[in-house]
């Protein structure tokens, strides 16, 4: 026990290097994915036919297959095309559009939640259909996406950890390094486990404070 | 097509009709409302009074028939929608209001978005409004917590900023509780007053002996009578409307 101590001691800074990795990974995914979200969702509810059909197929063929897959894919798969794709780039890219895809239905459900009634009352002023979306019903939709986009933030958080799989060496990879050195298998996967539910509560936590500041109206 | 003064309606529909899927709705309606009339709709839940009021500013599209207001066909395709609904004011049964938005905000959004009205002089024009439908202590108030009697107010000013020529309304009073229908209605009687051209679906018959000039009934997607209304409520013109009129209280 105290030799798992000292290497988790001695070994703190490669940890805290490999969560703050990590945390990179995970909010450059989370920006990326939200703009996928944002762009799928107003997609799915598109009146143009052939932009809604883009839109379910992108949902339905990331969330039909496997993440580990299409990180594979990208990095090990375009090399043959040419295409080499650097670890981080590759890591970023996959899970902001993997968490994008489970945005597009967050965002498409949110808006399809807003009553018809809401709507109409901005068409009969005058406003357009853009504007009525931008001013009327995003707004209202956005509060609605706050807690399963929380749950989404945290989900990317978790698979954040599978992007050690093509050496993005984020908070998984280094404890792995540190282990094959120490051997101490019990403290530093306690170790991570507990700096991963660390940020996890402050991802959930923050979405739930921003939706209760967000909630004055209802 | 003008009217018995021969100046043009201010809105006209013309052979009117609704589809939806197989279920026709309006069966061919002809109906022109003269610039400041008021014009009342009656008649049974589902004769088809709201989609007649949201085919006149195409909240509905016709199946066919034809749409005109201030002299021009409106359900053509090119015609900038959005420049005809910024002209006719609606008042919705469920009032509508934005619920995300302070009662001013509701009353300036449409305001500076779509009349592009600057900021200051929106809410200037809101305030006055609110000070008309008497709410002028609750502009920073959200909608959620008003009464229902003074959100349909405040939606009657949300339709106003935008100096509609024409207000229509989809019964107002419906949704409210007996003792907020007064408020609701005092309100409309000023616009009546003030000349306001008006179509109101309503099961209000003390408002609609007041303040309509013409009352218009309907019954299963067809006008089926219609008269000025000491005519309509002292000798009503068929037994069909005799049997509503006495379901109804006055
Ligand atoms: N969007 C819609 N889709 C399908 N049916 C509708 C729709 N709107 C109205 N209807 C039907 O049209 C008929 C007339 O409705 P409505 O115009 O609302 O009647 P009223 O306002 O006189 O009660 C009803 O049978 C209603 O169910
Ligand atoms: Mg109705």
């Amino acid at each position: 026990m105290t030799a798992g101590l000292q290497a988790v001691h001695d070994s703190f800074p490669l940890l805290l290097h490999g969560a703050l990795v990590t945390v990179e990974v995970t909010a450059m995914a989370l920006v990326l994915g939200a703009v996928a979200g944002l762009a799928g969702g107003l997609a799915r509810v598109s009146p143009l036919a052939p932009l809604r059909g883009l839109a379910a197929a992108y949902v339905s063929v990331i969330r039909g297959t496997p993440f580990i897959v299409q990180l594979f894919f990208v990095y090990y798969a375009f090399p043959q095309l040419g295409i080499r794709v650097p670890p981080m780039v590759a890591a970023v890219c996959c899970l902001a559009v993997y968490s994008g895809a489970y945005q597009t239905e967050i965002v498409r459900g949110a808006i399809q939640s807003i009553e018809r009634g809401q709507i109409e009352a901005a068409r009969s002023l005058g406003l357009s259909r853009a504007q009525s979306m931008r001013y009327v019903v995003l707004p209202q939709a956005f509060l609605r996406m706050l807690p399963p986009l929380g749950n989404e933030f945290v989900a990317l958080t978790k698979n954040s950890a599978l992007v050690s799989l093509v050496t993005v060496q984020e908070l998984l990879l280094s404890a792995q390094l540190i282990i094959s050195a120490t051997f101490q298998n019990f403290s530093v996967y306690l170790t991570i486990g507990i700096m991963y539910y660390v940020m996890t509560s402050i991802v959930s936590t923050g979405t739930q404070l921003l939706e209760r500041r967000l909630k004055v109206y209802v | 097509m003008t009217d018995q003064h021969g100046a043009t309606p201010m809105i006209e529909v013309r052979a009117l009709r609704k589809s939806f899927g197989e279920h026709e709705v309006l069966k061919g309606v002809d109906l022109a409302v003269a610039r400041g009339e008021v014009v009342a709709i009656i008649g049974p839940s589902g004769s088809g009074k709201s989609t007649l009021l949201r085919c006149m500013n195409l909240l509905e599209q016709p199946s066919s028939g034809e749409v005109w207001f201030e002299g021009t066909q409106i359900n053509l395709p090119g015609v900038d929608v959005n420049r005809v609904r910024m002209r006719m004011g609606m008042v919705f049964q469920l009032f509508n209001l934005f619920p995300h938005l302070t009662v001013l905000d509701n009353v300036t959004l449409a305001q500076t978005k779509v009349l592009r009205t600057g900021r200051d002089e929106a809410q200037e024009r809101a305030r006055a409004l609110l000070a008309k439908v008497g709410l002028a202590a609750k502009e920073q108030a959200y909608p959620n917590s008003l009464s229902g009697g003074q959100k349909q107010r405040v939606a009657i000013a949300r339709a106003l900023a935008m100096r509609p020529a024409v207000m229509l309304f989809d019964e107002p009073t419906s949704a409210l509780d007996p003792e907020m229908v007064q408020e609701v209605l005092a309100t409309m009687d000023e616009l009546v007053r003030e000349g306001m051209t008006m179509v109101v679906v309503t099961h209000e018959m003390g408002f609609a002996r007041r303040a309509a000039d013409r009352i218009v009934f309907v019954d299963e997607g067809s006008i089926v009578a219609q008269a000025p209304p000491e005519r309509f409520f002292g000798a009503p013109a068929s037994a069909r409307v005799r049997q509503f009129l006495e379901k109804i209280p006055t």
